[in-house]
């Protein structure tokens, strides 16, 4: 791997942060909106649970190789000018809460129904029935998913590539435009995304085998 | 700023878009199906009596579950064309599609295999059929038959995730809509109506995997409960 020098290494490790520095964004941004969309479908009115469920399937049923694009050259032809880095955050953000929203609705749902019964019973409003008996209850059947999850976001983080911004992929893309060595950083690159999603997925599934011990 | 819609511009490249779709349809049908059987396959392989096959398959799994299949789709396209091996856009596109979506089939698949109840296994020892006879008409059907709703969403986000082999110049339906974009300016109405697209056409496939299902499926069809 001669052709290779300390400063191609330094620059796929920059790249390396980008990549986690995008997956940290996308998740909070996601996570903020995805609990919105929890929380609209299955607590909220009527309209609200149409109004969510016509916004996941409109997400769920486009790629996010549309939605970047979409965003990035999108608002600044509406008079919004964005870097890159804000067209994935902003692109990828809304591809996760459309996931993320679906997977915690699904905690929420299987909370038992006579837990929001018997919070009702005691006369609890209904912000202390969901953020004393439910959502406590629904976090923990969450965790195990929404790890497992965020390997899809680190590896989607790869897709901004697509719009311009530099992390891990396209770094590795502009190393082989000046080395044309493909197969070498490709595996390169390939290993440095395993050495990030694998961990997460061996928690997840570590997680998801406790909570079953647990609820035996 | 005051923004004036033009769908009229991309619409008019209608003939290079539909056969972009065209292109996506069958780069996803061929890899669903031959995804389909390298994934039951690796999942009988990683539930089999063989160890050695087992720890393969599940290092195949691992790799390209926790890989971005951008990636995948670089070294099998780049990569193996700079081995020596060169193969066509179309081509590199399907076989990194295959092989990604083989290891999530195989994942959903196990979970079917293992969910059949060892009393059927020893059921069909006690009457006397073949390994091959208990996989054949005991275990595959209902397992498949059970995690067929996770396969269907597997395969539309399959679909979904083609889009990714525009960038290997594979000329299917977002790099149609790239190259519109950058011919017409019209880049907001442009990605609206390919995102239009892929959303008639995952409604299409989830429709066509429910036929699918009712055909393969004789007592989904008469029963019409999930198993």
């Amino acid at each position: 791997m001669g052709f290779l020098n300390a400063a191609h290494m330094q620059f796929l490790f920059d790249g390396l942060l980008w990549t986690v520095g995008l997956s940290l964004i996308a998740f909070a941004g996601g996570g903020t909106l995805g609990f919105l969309v929890a929380l609209g479908s299955s607590y909220g009115p009527r309209w609200s649970r149409l109004l969510v469920s016509l916004y996941v399937k409109l997400i769920q049923g486009t790629p996010l190789l549309v939605l970047l694009p979409l965003v990035y050259f999108g608002l600044p032809s509406l008079g919004l000018n964005i870097a890159p880095l804000a067209a994935a955050g902003i692109a990828l953000s809304v591809y996760v809460s459309a996931y993320l929203g679906e997977i915690w609705r699904g905690c929420l749902a299987s909370v038992p129904r006579t837990q929001a019964e018997a919070a009702e019973c005691l006369a609890l409003r209904w912000h202390q029935r969901v953020l004393h008996v439910l959502l406590p209850q629904a976090i923990k059947i969450a965790t195990p998913p929404t790890v497992g999850f965020m390997v899809q976001i680190v590896k989607n983080t790869s897709l901004a590539s697509a719009i311009g911004f530099v992390e891990l992929a396209r770094a590795g893309q502009i190393i082989n435009n000046s080395t044309f060595e493909p197969f070498i950083i490709f595996m390169i690159v390939a290993a440095l995304y395993f050495a990030l999603c694998y961990p997460l997925s061996v928690l997840s599934r570590r997680l998801e085998r406790s909570f079953h011990v647990a609820n035996r | 700023m005051k923004y004036d819609f033009d769908f009229s511009a991309p619409l008019a490249y209608w003939p290079d878009l539909l056969a972009g779709a065209w292109t996506t349809l069958a780069l996803s049908l061929s890899s669903t199906f031959f995804g389909f059987l390298l994934g039951v396959f690796c999942a009988l392989a990683s539930t089999g009596r063989s160890l050695w096959l087992a720890r393969l398959a599940t290092v195949y799994i691992e790799v390209i579950r926790n890989t971005p299949l951008l990636v995948q789709v670089f070294i099998v396209y780049f990569g193996l064309s700079s081995l020596g091996l060169q193969v066509g856009a179309f081509t590199a596109a399907t076989v990194a599609l295959v092989v990604n979506v083989g290891a999530y089939t195989s994942e959903i698949v196990r979970a079917g295999v293992e969910s059949i109840p060892k009393a059927q296994l020893e059921a069909a020892e006690t009457l006397g059929l073949s390994r091959w006879q208990t996989l054949r008409h005991v275990v595959l059907p209902p397992a498949i038959e059970r995690v067929f709703p996770a396969l269907t969403s597997q395969y539309v986000l399959l679909m979904l995730a083609s889009s990714i082999c525009s960038q290997i110049s594979a000329e299917e339906l977002t790099a149609v809509a790239n190259r519109v974009q950058s011919d017409t300016f019209r880049s907001v109405e442009t990605y609206v109506l390919v995102a239009g697209a892929y959303l008639l056409m995952s409604l299409v496939m989830r429709a066509v995997f429910w036929l699918v299902a009712m055909v393969a499926f004789p007592r989904l069809r008469r029963l019409g409960t999930p198993l």
